[in-house]
C-alpha cells in the first residue's frame, strides 16, 4: 500500500472540507494571493523609477531587446499549454503523455530561463548595466530575477513529477492533485510574466533606442 | 503495511516519543505547538521587558551614562523588535494554534506539520535576530561619520554587538550601509525575512483550517469571534507580508549587493522604503491587535452572562478594520513631505478606522451592561484592555488630523499612544486570554486573588509608565534619544518607577503561574460556565481534541446544550445540562472508539534550521565559509523536504 493511500485514508483528512476544494489545493491559492502582492511590489519599485533621469546608465528601458524577449515570452507562454496538455492526459489516464508533456513543459521553462541568463549577460557585458548601475537597472534585475527564480523552482517541480512518475510507473490519485498544484503555480508563473512583459517591457521601452 | 512505512521514511527513523524533550521536538499537535509558542514568546517577553527596564533606568536622569548611547539605540530597537515580532506575534499564534481546532470542532489543523514548521522557522528567527549579540567585535557603533554634527562620538561604547539599531521601522538612508556600517541592520533585515517566512505558512495554514475544517452545522456566522479574528489576521498576514518581504530584500540587496534602492545620491529613493514599509507596518499594527480583541470578545460575555451584543458587528468591524487597515499608511509619513493632498485623504481615511473600532467598544460594552458581571481575572483583564485600548485609540484620532500630527511627530506622545494600544490593549487582551484558558491546557485553575494583584499592579504601574509620556511629548520631548531635557527630569523618574511595577507584577504572574500549574485547583469540565465548544471537552484537552466530533446548531453552540431562555429572555438551565456535561466530559476521557492522530515528525524542525544558516551565509557571503553556509542551508532545507514528502503523515494502523 502506498504512502499516499495511507494519508487519504486518515480520519484527519475524512473531516469534510466546507468548501469542497481540497486543503492543498485551497493552501495553494492562498499562497499565490499572497505572490501577487510580492510581484506587484516589485513591479511598483519598477514603475516608479521609469521616468527618472540618472547619472549613470544605461536604464533597462533603453536597451531593451524587444524581438528577443517576445521570443522567449511566447516559449514561455507555450509551457501553459503543454502544462494543460499534461494535466490533461493524466485525467484521461494516459501516463506516457503526461510524462512527455511534464517534460516539454519543463524544457520550455528552461529555454525560457537560458534567454533570461542571455539577456542578463548581453546586458552585463556588452550593455555595461549592472545591478549596481542605477536604480532602474537595480530594480529591472531584482523584479526579473525573482521571476526567474520562480521559474526555475517550477522547473524543479515539474522534473521532480517527471521523475517520480518514471520511477513509480506512472501517478496515483494522490498526485494527480500535485500535478494540479503545480500547473496552478506554473500558470501563476505565465500570468506574472505576462504582466511583467506587458508593463516593464512594452510600455516602458524606449522606441529606436537600442 | 509498517514495510511500506518503513521504506518511506529511510532519512531517519519515524519519532515514537510520547511525552519528554524528543516529543516536544518532533511534535505535530497543534496544542503542544500552541503551548511552545506561549512559553517562548514570554521568554521574549522577559527579554523585552529587561532591556525596557536598562532602557528606563537610563532615562530616570537627564544626563545619564547607564547606557552609551551605540548601546541605547540597539536596546530600544530591539525592544521594539522584540515585542512586535517575538511576544505579541506569536502569543497571539500561540492562542490560534491552541483554540482555532478547539474552537471549531476539528482534530487539528488541516496541515500539521506545516504547523510545526511555522513554530521553529519562528524560533530559529529569533535567536538569529538575537544572535548579532555575539558579533561586536566586526560591529562598529552606528552612524560613525566623522564630521557630520550629530552623529554618534566614533569612540562610543558598545557592549551589546550588533543587535539592530536603527530602529524597528529602519528608516534609509539612516539604516543603509553608509550611515549603518555594523552588522546590525543585516541582522535585523534578515531576521525579520525568516520571521515573516514562519507567519506566512501560519496564514495559509489557519485559512485553509478556517474554511475546510469546521465541524458540521459551524456556517461562518457561527464561528467565535476569536476565530474570526484569527483567519482575518491571516488574510492580513497574506498580503501585507510579500511587501515588506520585498523591502527587506532591498535593504539586504542595498547593503550586500550594491543595488541603489534607497541611494539618494544615485537618484535612488529613501521615501520608498517608508511606503512599502508603513504598506506593511500599518496592518501590523492590526495583526497585533485583533486577536486581543477576539480574546475580548469570548471573555466579556462569558463574564457578563451574556450573548456577545452585535456578535455579526463585532465580526464585520474586525474585518471592515482590517480592510480600511490597507488605506492609512501614510499617517505614518506625514512629516516626511508627502502632498497636502495625500495628507488630507490620508488623513480621513484614518478616522474612518475609529468608526469600526468604536462598533466593537460599543458592543462590548454593551455586553457588559445588564449583565451579571463576575469580576474574576479574565473578566477584569478585559476591562482593562477595554478602558486601557479606548485611550490609546482616542490618541490615535489625534495622529490622524495632520497638523496636530506634525507637532506629535518623533515624540514621546507617540510612545505613549502605541504603548497604549500594544501594552494596555494587546498584551492586558492576551494576559487575560492566558487566566481565562489556562485551566483549558493545564486542567488546573489560576489563582483569582493574586491574578488580581497581578492586574491591579499593571493598571497601575501601566498607566505611571504611559501616561506622563503623553505630556512629556507634548511638552517637546524627542524619542529614540538617550539625553533629554533636564527640566523634565521629573515625570522621567515617574516612568521609570512605573516600569518597575509593571516588573513586580509580572513576577507575581510568574509565581502564580508556577505555583498554579503544580497546585493550583482541579479545573474539572467547564470551570467557567462557558459558551464555546473548546469547553465541552475535559481539561486539559485530550490529544485527540474531540471523541466525537460535534454537530453544531447555532452561535455559542455549548451554551445552549445546557441553558434555555424564559419569556423575558432570562437564561434558564436546563435540567439535564449537567447531566450532559458530565457525558460529554467521560466520553473525552473515555473515547468509544480509538482516534489516530497524525504521527511525530522529525522533518520540521531539521527543515526550519537551513533558513538561519542561510542568512547567515548573506551576511558573510564575500568570504568562503558564508558561501559554503548558503549551500548547507539550502542542502538541509531540500532534504528534509524531500523525506517530508516520502513520509506520510500517519503511520499504518
Amino acid at each position: 500500500m502506498t504512502a499516499a493511500a495511507h494519508e487519504a485514508q486518515s480520519p484527519h483528512q475524512d473531516l469534510h472540507e466546507s468548501t469542497g476544494v481540497e486543503n492543498r489545493k485551497l493552501a495553494m491559492w492562498a499562497f499565490l494571493s499572497s505572490e501577487f502582492l510580492f510581484f506587484g511590489a516589485l513591479i511598483t519599485n519598477y514603475l516608479l523609477y521609469v521616468g527618472r533621469e540618472f547619472a549613470s546608465g544605461p536604464k533597462p528601458s533603453e536597451i531593451y531587446d524587444i524581438p528577443f524577449t517576445s521570443v522567449s515570452s511566447f516559449v514561455l507562454l507555450m509551457s501553459s499549454l503543454t502544462m494543460v496538455l499534461a494535466h490533461n492526459a493524466l485525467s484521461r489516464g494516459d501516463q506516457g503523455a503526461t510524462r512527455t508533456w511534464l517534460l516539454a513543459t519543463a524544457m520550455l521553462g528552461s529555454v525560457f530561463l537560458a534567454g533570461q541568463v542571455f539577456e542578463f549577460t548581453e546586458f552585463i557585458t556588452l550593455e555595461n548595466m549592472t545591478l549596481a548601475t542605477n536604480p532602474s537597472a537595480s530594480a529591472f534585475y531584482v523584479l526579473t530575477g525573482f521571476h526567474g527564480t520562480h521559474v526555475a523552482i517550477g522547473v524543479i517541480m515539474l522534473l521532480s513529477l517527471f521523475g517520480l512518475s518514471k520511477r513509480m510507473g506512472g501517478l496515483t490519485n494522490r498526485q494527480f492533485l500535485n500535478l494540479e498544484l503545480v500547473g496552478l503555480y506554473w500558470h501563476f508563473v505565465d500570468i506574472i510574466w505576462i504582466v511583467i512583459f506587458t508593463v516593464v517591457y512594452l510600455l516602458t521601452a524606449v522606441p529606436g533606442a537600442s | 503495511m509498517t514495510t511500506a512505512a518503513e521504506k518511506a521514511t529511510t532519512i531517519f527513523r519515524r519519532p515514537r516519543a510520547e511525552t519528554g524533550f524528543w516529543s516536544w521536538l518532533t511534535t505535530v499537535d497543534h496544542k503542544k505547538i500552541g503551548i511552545l509558542y506561549g512559553y517562548t514568546a514570554f521568554i521574549f517577553f522577559v527579554i523585552g521587558g529587561a532591556e525596557a527596564l536598562l532602557l528606563r533606568i537610563h532615562l530616570a536622569s537627564a544626563e545619564s551614562n547607564v547606557l552609551s548611547a551605540a548601546d541605547y539605540n540597539g536596546l530600544f530597537t530591539t525592544h521594539g523588535l522584540t515585542m512586535i515580532f517575538l511576544v505579541v506575534m506569536p502569543m497571539s499564534a500561540a492562542f490560534m494554534n491552541y483554540l482555532l481546532p478547539l474552537m471549531i470542532g476539528a482534530r487539528d489543523v488541516a496541515f500539521p506539520r506545516l504547523n510545526a514548521l511555522s513554530y521553529w522557522i519562528f524560533l530559529f528567527g529569533g535567536i538569529f535576530l538575537y544572535s548579532g549579540l555575539l558579533f561586536s567585535a566586526v560591529a562598529p557603533p552606528l552612524g560613525v561619520v566623522p564630521g557630520i554634527p550629530g552623529n554618534l562620538d566614533p569612540s562610543d561604547a558598545r557592549s551589546f554587538g550588533a543587535l539592530p539599531d536603527g530602529g524597528w521601522f529602519m528608516y534609509q538612508p539612516n539604516a543603509a550601509q553608509e550611515f549603518s556600517p555594523s552588522l546590525a541592520i543585516d541582522f535585523a533585515a534578515l531576521g525579520l525575512q525568516i520571521l515573516g517566512v514562519a507567519s506566512l505558512i501560519s496564514a495559509v495554514n489557519f485559512i485553509v483550517t478556517f474554511f475546510n475544517l469546521r465541524a458540521k452545522g459551524m456556517r461562518l456566522l457561527r464561528v467565535p469571534v476569536f476565530i474570526w479574528m484569527t483567519v482575518v489576521v491571516a488574510f492580513l498576514l497574506l498580503f501585507s507580508l510579500p511587501i515588506i518581504a520585498i523591502a527587506l530584500f532591498m535593504v539586504t540587496f542595498d547593503r550586500q549587493f550594491g543595488t541603489l534602492f534607497f541611494d539618494a545620491t544615485a537618484g535612488g529613493d529613501p521615501i520608498l522604503w517608508q511606503h512599502l514599509f508603513w504598506l506593511f507596518g500599518h496592518p501590523e499594527v492590526y495583526i497585533l491587535i485583533l486577536p486581543a480583541m477576539g480574546i475580548v470578545s469570548e471573555i466579556i460575555p462569558v463574564f457578563s452572562r451574556k450573548p456577545l451584543f452585535g456578535y455579526a458587528a463585532v465580526v464585520f468591524a474586525g474585518a471592515g478594520i482590517a480592510f480600511l487597515g490597507f488605506g492609512v499608511w501614510a499617517h505614518h509619513m506625514f512629516s516626511s513631505g508627502i502632498t497636502t493632498v495625500a495628507q488630507v485623504g490620508f488623513g480621513l481615511t484614518t478616522m474612518t478606522i475609529a468608526i469600526p473600532t468604536g462598533v466593537k467598544i460599543f458592543n462590548w460594552m454593551g455586553t457588559m451592561w445588564l449583565g451579571r458581571l463576575q469580576l474574576k481575572t479574565p473578566m477584569w483583564f478585559a476591562i482593562g484592555f477595554l478602558t486601557m485600548f479606548t485611550i490609546g485609540g482616542l490618541s490615535g484620532v489625534t495622529h490622524a488630523v495632520v497638523p496636530s500630527d506634525w507637532q506629535q511627530t518623533d515624540t514621546y506622545y507617540i510612545v505613549a499612544h502605541f504603548h497604549y494600544v500594544l501594552f494596555g490593549g494587546a498584551i492586558f487582551g492576551l494576559f487575560g486570554g492566558l487566566y481565562y484558558w489556562f485551566p483549558k491546557f493545564s486542567g488546573r485553575m489560576m489563582n483569582d486573588r493574586l491574578g488580581k494583584v497581578h492586574f491591579w499592579l499593571w493598571m497601575i504601574g501601566f498607566n505611571m509608565t504611559f501616561a506622563p509620556m503623553h505630556w512629556l511629548g507634548l511638552q517637546g520631548m524627542i524619542r529614540r534619544t538617550w539625553r533629554y531635557d533636564p527640566s523634565l527630569e521629573t515625570w522621567n523618574r515617574i516612568v521609570t518607577v512605573g516600569a518597575f511595577i509593571i516588573a513586580i507584577g509580572l513576577l507575581v504572574f510568574i509565581f502564580n503561574f508556577r505555583t498554579s500549574k503544580r497546585r493550583g485547583e482541579i479545573a474539572g469540565m467547564d470551570p467557567w460556565d462557558a459558551r464555546t465548544l473548546e469547553w465541552s471537552i475535559p481539561n486539559p484537552t485530550p490529544a485527540f481534541n474531540f471523541a466525537e466530533v460535534p454537530i453544531v446548531h447555532g452561535l455559542d453552540e455549548f451554551w445552549h446544550q445546557k441553558y434555555t431562555e424564559d419569556k423575558t429572555g432570562r437564561p434558564i438551565r436546563k435540567p439535564e445540562a449537567d447531566e450532559q456535561v458530565a457525558r460529554l466530559e467521560d466520553i473525552g476521557i473515555n473515547p468509544p472508539e480509538p482516534v489516530h492522530l497524525p504521527n511525530p515528525s522529525y522533518f520540521p524542525i531539521v527543515m526550519a534550521a537551513g533558513l538561519p544558516l542561510i542568512a547567515y551565509g548573506i551576511i558573510f557571503h564575500r568570504s568562503i565559509a558564508g558561501k559554503a553556509l548558503i549551500v548547507l542551508g539550502v542542502v538541509i532545507a531540500l532534504a528534509a523536504l524531500i523525506g517530508w514528502g516520502s513520509e506520510p503523515l500517519e503511520e499504518a494502523h
